[in-house]
């Protein structure tokens, strides 16, 4: 939609940028580069939203750990103890915990990406940027405390013995898998958000079956036959059976349900971006 | 177009479906009921509202260009295009250099971070480079005078020193391009000064700036030349005080149209005013006196004929340029209207007319609970002919003044001999 195009030197060269303003025509690309040239805002933005999630809060950053693990312990109990769920030969506790991890990641990223427009609206209606940059930041700002997160898990899984082996190295390809099917999720959500607000009562509901279609309090293995192809048109469970691979020592999962998870991830990321790029201009005229 | 010209915009138009205008949002489950609905009947026509209409300027390197209007004028949307907020229906602009647009100060700003944060975050959002930021920080805090508070949380800050700080960020955005809107026209006067001065530097440096405003006093100070909107489209351009020219005498001509054939009001319209007329000594006259008591008289109708409960009337008296000088309200004033009878007259007696001689306009306002029912700006002309405000018989009367006031002088000796007293209303008084 190359219905507002500034020059990729818009900063370097300033005196011959020019800047085009026209109705805009049908679909078009991507304009990655116009994402590139507002990275400060994006930097802005991320520390903002980190700066403001822990102000003037108690535990601080620690909440980004206390909630997989208080939510592991209570699974442990009702779950593991009293249900006596299958967790693949893993110590419950750490077996939800490893599966929590990367959930609340996506599950928040869905969930805050989605509201995000709609909570900025200020800024839409006033200042031109890349409409991208705003979820976008909601998910940086998620992926720092993932990090954290995934370090504590870790930390966890060593003092019950469950040593992560050479799986470990395929951890970042499962996070991207994760960004991208909260990114992808997130953003078409966003956008559609502006133009219909049910979006906001719908996610929550969403968010909590699909917590059911994720193998988090159960392993992904009670799925079998061809079933597990179906199965894993929820990238979710590509994202969580890997995680549990890399780090805690799980069986490795299939690679066929892995693929068809990252294909669906893609896909959805790709229609998430379409479907954002084509309504983008006209969110400060509905929202 | 010439080498030089750095803005060019050529049938800038702007559609708005109306009801999508208005809170564009809906839930879903409603548009698939309205969709059901509508496919037993033939597809409804929607309602569409077309803000700007062909509109074209261009604006030279280092030139200062105001564009106003009256309200609804579309000076507003012209300046969401230009900032790139929303993008036009049809037509084209051309922007040869960095813009920033100012639709707003302090756009991000967020209580909970500090002065400082909110700084940088501002300023990025405002399109300034982080070392941009860093080179002039001091420079910005100082502008805004809140040097010991920078590391405070500006939720902590008063809102004068919010409003500064969020004008000191955007005084210092230097685009070769800017486009501001009339937020300069709030805050404390010598801030407000401060910052003119400051636009006033910017374009000095061979800046391009594009001034949107009806704050015609700062228009013609700040801006040579400008153009005029009207119902979305350009009616004039040129010098600005021949714009200005243009402006009042479109002013005048509102004016003389009867207040029953008004198309221009707000208000839902349960009531509404039919005639206004002026009266001295109990008689109807075109123009009162400086000094002379006189009374507006309102006539009004309700739609049904009925009366209508709790209404509050109000009168306001207007520079041709659009400056408020006077507000007469029943509520601030302490006259409830239970009850208005279905056809009524209103009067509001002055008195000793303390506007100076000069013409004015007259904005009309009825209200039930502090909804408007019928609101007309420029509803008539007022020309207010000389007279003897002070009873001193001077009837010329200082010309820079637009509002004059009962008071009084004394003189008195330092070593205690007794004080010469004069005083204008005791004057008259006596």
């Amino acid at each position: 939609m190359p219905s507002v195009t500034g020059t990729a030197q818009a900063r370097a060269a300033p005196s011959t940028a020019t800047v085009v303003i026209e109705p805009p025509v049908g679909w078009a690309a991507l304009r990655l580069g116009d994402l590139w040239e507002y990275r400060e805002l994006l930097y802005f933005l991320t520390k903002r939203e980190l700066q403001v999630r822990y102000k003037q809060s108690l535990f601080g950053v620690s909440w980004a750990v206390l909630q997989p693990i208080v939510l592991a312990f209570v699974f442990a109990v009702f779950f593991g103890l009293l249900a006596d769920v299958p967790s693949q030969g893993i110590a419950y506790p750490v077996f939800a915990l490893a599966g929590l991890v990367p959930w609340l990641f996506v599950s928040q990223t869905v969930g805050q990406s989605a509201a995000s427009l709609v909570g900025d609206s200020n800024l839409l209606s006033k200042v031109y940027f890349p409409r991208l940059v705003i979820p976008l930041a909601k998910t940086l700002a998620l992926l720092v405390d993932l990090l954290i997160a995934l370090c504590v898990l870790t930390i966890i899984a060593l003092i019950y013995g469950e040593t992560p082996g050479l799986a470990v190295f395929s951890l970042p390809a499962f996070l991207v898998l994760a960004v991208v099917t909260g990114l992808g999720t997130g953003i078409g959500l966003a956008a559609v958000n502006v133009k219909y607000r049910d979006v906001g009562v719908a996610v929550p509901l969403m968010v909590q079956v699909w917590l059911f279609a994720t193998p988090v309090i159960y392993p992904g293995s009670l799925v079998t036959g061809a079933w597990r192809y179906v199965y894993a048109l929820n990238p979710m469970v590509g994202v969580v059976d890997g995680v549990r691979w890399a780090l805690v020592g799980a069986p490795a999962p299939d690679p066929v349900p892995v693929a068809i998870s990252c294909v669906v991830a893609l896909l959805a990321l790709a229609a998430g971006i379409a479907y954002f790029r084509r309504t983008e201009m006209f969110f400060a005229d509905i929202i | 177009m010439s080498r030089d010209t750095v803005v060019s915009a050529h049938g800038v138009s702007k559609r708005y479906v109306l009801g999508e205008l208005a809170g564009g949002y809906k839930l879903l489950t409603e548009v698939l009921s309205e969709r059901a609905r509508t496919l037993r009947r033939s597809t409804a026509p929607r309602e569409e509202f077309w803000a700007l209409r062909d509109i074209g300027f261009e604006v030279e390197r280092g030139e200062t260009f105001g564009i106003i209007g009256h309200n609804g004028a579309g000076k507003s949307t012209l300046l969401k295009i230009l900032a790139r907020v929303t993008p036009p229906t049809e037509g084209h602009v051309h922007l040869h250099g960095r813009v920033g647009a100012l639709l707003e100060v302090g756009t991000g700003f967020h209580p909970e971070l500090t002065g400082r944060d909110n700084v940088f975050l501002n300023g990025a959002i405002l399109g300034m480079p982080r070392a941009e930021i860093g080179r002039k920080f001091d420079e910005i805090v100082e502008f805004a005078e809140v040097e010991r508070f920078i590391d405070t949380p500006v939720k902590r800050y008063s809102s004068g020193m919010q409003l500064r700080l969020a004008f000191s960020v955007a005084a210092h955005l230097e685009p070769e391009i800017l486009i501001v809107d009339e937020v300069l026209s709030v805050g404390d006067l010598a801030f407000q000064e401060k910052c003119l001065g400051r636009m006033e530097a910017v374009a000095g440096e061979g800046r391009t700036v594009l001034f949107v405003s009806h704050n015609l006093t700062a228009v013609s100070n700040l801006c040579p030349r400008s153009m005029m909107l009207d119902s979305g489209r350009k009616v004039t351009e040129g010098p600005t005080p021949e714009v200005l020219e243009t402006y009042v005498r479109s002013v005048v001509k509102e004016t003389g149209t009867s207040l029953t054939e008004r198309a221009d009001r707000q208000g839902d319209g349960r009531l509404r005013f039919t005639e206004v007329a002026f009266e001295a000594g109990g008689r109807v006259v075109d123009s009162p006196a400086t000094g002379e008591d006189f009374e507006v008289l309102l006539r009004y109708e309700t739609a049904d004929g009925r009366p209508l409960r709790n209404v509050s009337f109000a009168i306001q008296v207007l520079t041709l340029l659009g400056e408020v000088i006077v507000h007469f309200y029943t509520r601030t004033a302490g006259v409830p209207i239970p009850e208005a009878p279905g056809v009524g007259e209103v009067r509001c007696a002055v008195r000793r007319c303390p506007l100076p001689a000069g013409q004015y306009t007259v904005t009309l306002w009825a209200d039930q609970g502090g909804d408007p029912v019928d609101w007309i700006q420029r509803a008539c002309e007022l020309t207010v002919r000389e007279g003897d405000f002070f009873g001193s018989g001077q009837t010329q009367l200082p010309s820079h003044q637009s509002v004059l006031v009962d008071h009084r002088w004394t003189v008195n000796a330092l070593d205690g001999t007794p004080a010469a007293e004069g005083g204008v209303a005791g004057a008259r008084a006596g």
